[in-house]
């Protein structure tokens, strides 16, 4: 799957699950400071993403997405390896 | 596959102690604010008790049985469910019996945690279709409010104490609980659970520490979503009921933020969806019997209507059951059974917990 598709069907997600401001989002967009999502938003973010991509994505590396563009790249490698 | 008669719910009641605590007040007592937790957990304001788990269950075990129409003598089981009854010795279903001298009913707790209702309403409903017992007072009762360390501000917050209960009877009508599910998964306990809440505690040093609610917040939301979602939707398929044919989804009432994921993951209409966490937090096993008796009082379910009921808590337990209401959804005779008046603060009520737990100390 390209990243241009990822990114798609992130922004779709984020915007439909978790209710964020679709002009607000970009790659370099922070989750936490530009999006205001807060802890419990950050797993729910996870498991749409698992949802949506159907991936497993463990504690370890979920600490390592703090943007959108992270979490694109994430999910961009796990689908590509 | 029909193994006897269905067991139906033909009446409900429910207890809520006088006391309030809201967000405003809890910003006294520890570092939040009420914006931080409406935003995280939907809750304004949780219940305090001045009595015991037994006096609030038999308060709400009144209505129930009023609401069915049946005398305490009708009634010949108890099933408690609870995780901070009065005693362990006897069970606290003991002292609702007596409270309400139910003396024909057999009585016992059931402690599954937050799940405790939904276990204790498929026991017994499997008792009424067993055909061992006709009509089953079921209780969901809590003081959680007991175990609250204002010392720790993420589980602080959460908890409330009240009562609700449901009256099961034996029917040959198509109704009733229909399908269930009951699940554990006791080698994740540690993500939810009180370390110090038995007997493999040294009773010579108790930790205050331990002795109140610890809780992996992150782990505890995923796993409730995912369980709680997929539960219901096995138990609609064990039933044959498609999911648009729900009337009513009763959750377990724990935080919105998991209500509204559980929902979304179940493609489920909100306006469908049964929620009251703002006014009473989590009850544990109160949550489902308190918010179905106020989904009846608001007229919120029909004759013939189908709900839904899902649980998860401390075990890691969890349950769902489908379950198709009868024709009447107006009580019987209402009870004019109530607690004994309060005459406490919030305050006073708290201040053995500030006495046990510690005061919150800042941490800048």
């Amino acid at each position: 799957m390209e990243k241009t598709e990822i990114e798609t069907r992130l922004r779709d997600v984020l915007v439909s699950e978790l209710g964020l401001d679709a002009d607000k989002i970009n790659r370099s967009a922070n989750f936490e400071t530009d999006l205001d999502v807060d802890s419990l938003g950050v797993v729910e973010l996870l498991m749409a993403m698992e949802d949506e991509f159907g991936v497993k994505i463990p504690d370890d590396e979920a600490e390592h997405i703090h943007t959108v563009g992270e979490a694109i790249d994430l999910v961009h490698g796990k689908l590509n390896v | 596959m029909k193994y006897g008669p269905n067991a139906m719910i033909t009446g409900w009641g429910k207890c809520l102690p006088p006391a309030v605590l809201s967000n405003h007040d809890l910003e006294s007592l520890v570092e939040t604010s009420d914006d931080w937790i409406t935003t995280r957990t939907g809750i304004k304001e949780r219940r305090i008790s001045h009595v015991e788990v037994s006096d609030m269950a038999a308060v709400a075990a009144q209505h129930a049985l009023a609401a069915a129409g049946k005398t305490v003598e009708e009634c010949d089981l108890i099933v408690l469910a609870t995780c901070t009854g009065d005693s362990s010795i006897p069970a606290t279903a003991a002292h609702v019996q007596a409270k309400l001298g139910a003396w024909n009913a057999a009585a016992f707790d059931l402690n599954a945690a937050c799940s405790g209702f939904v276990y204790a309403l498929v026991t017994a409903a499997n008792m009424i279709k067993a055909g061992t017992h006709q009509t089953v007072v079921v209780i969901g009762a809590e003081k959680l409010h007991y175990h609250l360390d204002f010392t720790n501000r993420s589980t602080a917050v959460l908890f409330g104490d009240g009562a609700g209960a449901v009256v099961l009877e034996a029917t040959e009508d198509e109704v009733g609980v229909l399908a269930s599910e009951l699940g554990m998964d006791g080698s994740a306990s540690a993500i939810l659970q009180i370390p110090h809440d038995g007997t493999e505690g040294d009773r010579d040093d108790p930790d205050p520490k331990r002795a109140g609610i610890h809780m992996d917040g992150p782990e505890v939301f995923k796993r409730a979503v995912t369980t709680m979602g997929d539960a219901s939707v096995r138990v609609l398929e064990k039933a044959g009921i498609a999911l648009e044919e729900v009337d009513l989804l009763i959750p377990h009432q724990a935080n919105i933020r998991i209500i509204d994921a559980t929902a979304r993951r179940l493609k489920i209409d909100p306006g469908k969806v049964m929620i009251n966490i703002q006014s009473y937090g989590n009850t544990s096993a109160a949550t489902i019997p308190v918010a179905l008796t106020e989904a009846l009082e608001a007229g919120r379910v029909e004759p013939g209507a189908l709900i839904v009921i899902a649980a998860f808590g401390a075990g890691l337990s969890w349950g769902a059951a489908v379950i198709r209401w009868g024709d009447r959804v107006e009580p019987i005779k209402e009870s004019d059974s109530a607690l004994p008046p309060n005459d406490r603060t919030t305050d006073d009520l708290l201040a053995p917990n500030v006495d046990f737990f510690g005061k919150y100390q800042p941490t800048s």
